[in-house]
């Protein structure tokens, strides 16, 4: 079985983030990067089903040069080979796709892989666009994956505590719901072998996808406050005295 | 032209964030000038002949009566091009989740997922939609020709709002066959009985990343047990295993809208801060003083959570 794990990196979880000058974009010169958590669980996904099946991982993976860290992270805990789409712009998701769905064609995966949404622009919308420009059936927030035969069994997320399941066909596309496994670490076996891990580069220029002219990213910001907050910020004791006091007197909840 | 609001009906029953959607394609309509239709799929709403809708379109089709992705991207393609909306707006649901970017691409479109707020800019719409968790905003604005594609977050928009009126319902069945639907939607399913019900809780303490291991989870609990409250958490602590997920806070987990909501170690993502703002109080402690979750906040401590949730527990002893 031939699975392709799209992956993506972003911003490390806990970075402070600020809009540069132009509120185009956030100032990311100096921020430590990550790979995109919910592709971090699909990549486990792909995986385990490897491991169960036979056949290989391939992670593609568009973005800068340094996507190359986040790309040998996931040569490290065991996928097979890698395809990196060199690009420095952030791209709407119908652009990514796009430009995905050129890098893949050649491959003919069996099942293509990739996390709910992305902790950046949080369009969860990728894999579902990749799939439709690709001709796929797909499903969204699956947490598990029964191959039978030509077939899979999926088990959707939805809402209120409900699940579903999904057959379908292959070749097919599924967007993993984060949380569904543990993560594997890499072992010090797979650092030192994902160094000869092939990583083909592909500038996306050179794959011709057409680049979306459909919204545009007027500005970004800080959001705005909604209510008025009161803020404490002094040394703990100090502050948690405060807190307790306007929830005893002001707000009466205690 | 025209807006197309596009709800979605279960067992005859539209999902609670269909009426905001409705809702948010009332208000576009009326700032902008055009007409407000209403569309679902597989079954009669009727409650929606009551609103102020220059109609309804129910899409009846046997093979419309399950969900399927490729079922309802075809009937409504259908639906899209005899009408030519140039606004086509959904809940953000997880069906939505499923289907609309699907629909947007068949369009050529990017479908502005999860908007949480709007403006009307010189005659054109302005969408509000968050990034980076919830950390940034980012003004979104249609370009080249429609239909425009958005899906409207929980609580952006006021169901309470909608105008009322009446509305003929126009029933339609789109050409759908078999073959087109690929994937077979199989038995819906629950893992098991809810036995919380934060619903019923009158204080909520939630627990969320900042709390960083599974030996640190005691400490809130001791915050719960000195206010009497139950103890809940955002997705992550779950998905960890560090607490069940019946304790799971927001979209996908319950909501919640006790008098009181303190938010430990919480970031705020609107997949949390939909599944809680409607708590009377809100009490957030975090220590990056630009987290989402203060925007919600009535009262907040920016702080190392591990020093300032033993001093709250000391100053309720007093």
């Amino acid at each position: 079985m031939k699975i392709v794990v799209a992956i993506k990196q972003v911003p490390a979880r806990d970075s402070l983030l600020k809009v540069n000058s132009s509120a185009t974009w956030i100032e990311d010169a100096d921020l430590a990067w990550e790979i995109n958590e919910p592709d971090a669980y699909a990549l486990e996904a792909g995986l385990q089903l490897k491991e169960k099946q036979g056949g290989e991982v391939v992670v593609l993976c568009a973005g800068p040069e340094r996507a190359g860290q986040t790309i040998r992270e996931a040569l490290a805990k065991g996928a097979d080979r890698a395809i990196h789409i060199e690009t420095d712009a952030a791209a709407d998701p119908l652009t990514l796709a796009r430009t995905m769905a050129m890098a893949l064609r050649p491959e003919k995966p069996d099942l293509v892989l990739t996390g709910l949404q992305s902790d950046d622009l949080g369009y969860g919308q990728t894999g579902v666009i990749l799939a439709e420009i690709m001709g796929l059936p797909h499903a969204t927030l699956i947490m598990n994956i029964e191959v039978e035969g030509s077939f899979i069994k999926v088990k959707r997320e939805l809402e209120d505590g409900w699940f579903q399941h999904v057959l379908m066909p292959l070749p097919a596309l599924l967007t993993i719901q984060s949380g569904a496994t543990r993560l594997r670490y890499a072992t010090l076996m797979g650092i030192k072998k994902a160094k000869s891990k092939e990583v083909k580069k592909l500038a996306a220029a050179s794959l011709g996808a057409a680049a979306d002219g459909s919204v545009r990213l007027d500005r970004i910001y800080l959001p705005e406050k909604t209510k008025r907050s009161q803020i404490f910020d002094g040394p703990p004791k100090e502050a948690a005295a405060q807190l307790v006091e306007k929830l005893r007197f002001e707000a009466r909840v205690i | 032209m025209s807006v197309l609001a596009v709800l979605e009906q279960r067992d005859g029953r539209l999902h609670k964030m269909s009426l905001e959607a409705l809702a948010a394609a009332q208000q576009f309509g009326a700032e902008l000038a055009l007409p407000v239709f209403a569309a679902v799929l597989g079954a009669e709403i009727e409650a929606l002949a009551g609103y102020d809708l220059a109609k309804v379109h129910v899409l009846e089709h046997e093979l419309l009566k399950e969900y399927t992705p490729d079922g309802y991207t075809i009937a409504l393609r259908q639906l899209i091009e005899k009408h030519r909306p140039a606004y086509v707006v959904f809940p953000h649901t997880y069906q939505v989740r499923d289907f609309a970017p699907k629909l947007a691409t068949a369009f050529g479109r990017v479908l502005v997922s999860d908007v949480v707020a709007h403006r009307i800019d010189n005659g054109t719409l302005i969408l509000v939609r968050q990034l980076f968790q919830g950390k940034i905003s980012a003004d979104m604005r249609f370009e080249g020709d429609a239909p425009h594609f958005a899906s409207i977050q929980a609580g952006a928009f006021r169901a309470d709002k909608l105008r009322t009126g009446t509305a003929a319902v126009e029933k339609t069945t789109p050409a759908l066959t078999a073959e087109q639907i690929r994937t077979r939607p199989l038995e819906l399913f629950r893992e098991s009985a809810r036995a919380v019900d934060l619903s019923a809780a009158e204080i909520i303490v939630s627990v969320g990343r900042g709390i960083r291991e599974a030996e640190n989870i005691p400490l809130v609990q001791k915050l719960a047990d000195a206010l009497g409250a139950e103890l809940a958490a955002s997705r992550p602590i779950c998905d960890n295993g560090w607490l069940p997920m019946e304790r799971q806070v927001g979209s996908s987990g319950q909501t919640v809208a006790p008098k009181m909501y303190v938010a430990v170690g919480i970031s705020g993502a609107i997949q949390h801060l939909v599944g809680m703002k409607g708590a009377k109080t809100i009490v957030a402690i975090n220590k990056d003083p630009e987290a989402p979750i203060f925007e919600v906040a009535d009262y907040g401590i920016v702080g190392d959570l591990f020093q300032v949730v033993p001093a709250i527990i000391d100053a309720l002893a007093k």
